[in-house]
């Protein structure tokens, strides 16, 4: 029996903003992509506890990308600079435990970045398909 | 430094001190560690139970920060009192003050040069000779151990390290203004003196030394989920560390909730996608949650080991991966009041290759 090809899927927190409309943006141009990212909206990128990004990878999500305004764009002001300030606290963290931080990913899309939104999709997709699943699925009494 | 030398124990020299400044009425009423069949915290008003007090016994049955918090949240104590704490009770105190959790006005602080606590199971029957051994570092506490930050930055009067041996003699190192106005009209033979840097710094090497040999051996940056599984795998989710952790303050914990049950709607989709489920479930996310939630401020005070029933040795991860994140932003928690705590502020110009991917 041939192998299925692994598709890795990915947990996007967008922000309702600029990355969820950038991802709008890719969709109605008709952008190529793969198709492994599970969208959720959120108000802002700062809405992202870093609770939801560790329990996404406990449950087995491949990978998770957060995406933003670009710094200085956010709708309330000042939220992304908190997320900006959380990923590196978490990847640090992650760094100190073991955990695999290429998993994690935060990315500014605006909302005219189609294309962008898009790029980072094939290139987290093909890296997180190069890295395989989550070794996370294998461990059974996690 | 301006200091009050005093031919007593060091707890009868604060004793004698306090007795003074409640009768010159300065001082409303004191809390510190109290001694009667048992060590515990006492707010005390009676200048009659002054004997009660153990000031500087090498206990830490609860951490005094926290303890502060849960008197002082909703309005400050309204009458001057003197407060004993240890430093990393103080500092604890002081991260609890940034959180909104915790009113200073009023509190007088008293600390000392810390040689450390003993682990909470070594309390019991007598235990006048391990405390008069304390510096032979038996039953101390792993964190007290390894922990450098042991001279207190932030109290009005400090005393140099109680070791069980300087019984007859104590100086008080006079720290701030206010430590001064209150030793005013009191005690007048004051002296200049400093700390004695020598062996200050020579506790600190031995200290690095047995911190860096401790970290050798936990090597917590290889345990990926294997490790993690390894160390908290046995939790048995009583969350003791939590509740004993000066810093995790809510009443209401988030993995007490009923979002954090592992009720049908996670284990179907768990047994759905492992065909098995440990129980209880939810361990590692706890603890790397806690992690996350109170690195940052973690002042390394050991009392989430100490009360672990299964001797998971909670507060070793957790100080080194706390160094790890406070260096991250070079944050040292409860410095200084006006320092805020990392995730509640910003700076426009940081780590500007995260996001650009």
């Amino acid at each position: 029996m041939e192998e299925k090809e692994f598709l890795p899927r990915i947990i996007g927190f967008l922000c309702k903003w600029c990355s969820y409309a950038g991802a709008d943006l890719a969709g109605v141009s008709r952008l190529k992509m793969p198709a492994t990212l599970i969208p959720i909206r959120v108000m802002c990128s700062s809405r992202v506890d870093p609770l939801f990004i560790l329990a996404a990878l406990l449950r087995g999500a491949d990978a998770v990308l957060v995406a933003g305004c670009h710094p200085g764009d956010c709708h309330y002001q000042t939220g992304n600079y908190y997320t900006r300030r959380r990923i590196a606290l978490l990847e640090k963290i992650f760094d100190q435990l073991g955990i695999e931080t290429d998993r994690l990913r935060l990315a500014w899309i605006s909302a005219s970045e189609g294309s962008r939104f898009r790029d980072v999709i094939t290139k987290f997709t093909q890296q997180i398909k190069e890295k395989g699943p989550n070794p996370i699925k294998k461990e059974i009494f996690l | 430094m301006k200091a009050l030398k005093i031919s007593k124990s060091p707890d009868d020299a604060i004793k004698d001190l306090l007795s003074s400044l409640f009768e010159k009425q300065k001082i409303k009423g004191v809390f510190s560690l109290c001694y009667d069949q048992d060590y515990f915290y006492g707010f005390v008003t009676d200048k009659n139970l002054l004997n009660k007090l153990t000031p500087t016994a090498p206990v830490m049955p609860a951490n005094g920060g926290k303890m502060l918090s849960r008197l002082t949240m909703l309005e400050p104590i309204q009458t001057p009192i003197v407060v004993v704490l240890r430093p990393c009770e103080l500092r604890a105190l002081y991260e609890l003050v940034k959180l909104e959790q915790a009113n200073i006005e009023n509190l007088i602080f008293i600390s000392f040069i810390c040689p450390g606590v003993l682990s909470l199971k070594e309390i019991k029957g007598n235990i006048e000779e391990k405390v008069a051994n304390v510096n032979q570092k038996q039953g101390l506490r792993e964190c007290c151990r390894f922990c450098e930050n042991f001279v207190p930055e932030n109290a009005d009067l400090i005393l140099p390290i109680i070791d069980g041996e300087n019984n007859n003699k104590t100086t008080i190192f006079i720290k701030t203004e206010r430590g001064e106005e209150l030793l005013q009209g009191i005690e007048n033979n004051l002296v200049e003196e400093d700390f004695d840097s020598a062996t200050l710094s020579s506790i600190r090497e031995e200290r690095t030394r047995y911190k860096e040999k401790t970290w050798q051996n936990i090597k917590t940056e290889n345990f990926g989920i294997p490790g993690l599984i390894d160390i908290f795998g046995r939790c048995i989710n009583c969350h003791a560390c939590g509740r004993a952790c000066p810093i995790c303050y809510c009443n209401l914990c988030y993995f007490d909730s009923a979002s954090n049950d592992t009720g049908p709607r996670v284990y179907e989709e768990e047994l759905e996608r492992r065909g098995a489920l440990r129980l209880p479930s939810g361990t590692i996310f706890y603890h790397i949650g806690r992690m996350i939630h109170i690195s940052l401020s973690c002042v390394g005070c050991g009392m989430c080991s100490d009360v672990c029933p299964i001797s998971i040795p909670v507060g070793t991860v957790f100080t080194k991966i706390a160094e790890a994140t406070q260096g991250l932003f070079n944050y040292v928690p409860g410095r200084d009041l006006e320092e805020k705590i990392p995730i509640s502020t910003f700076k426009i110009k940081e780590f500007d290759e995260l996001g650009e991917a």
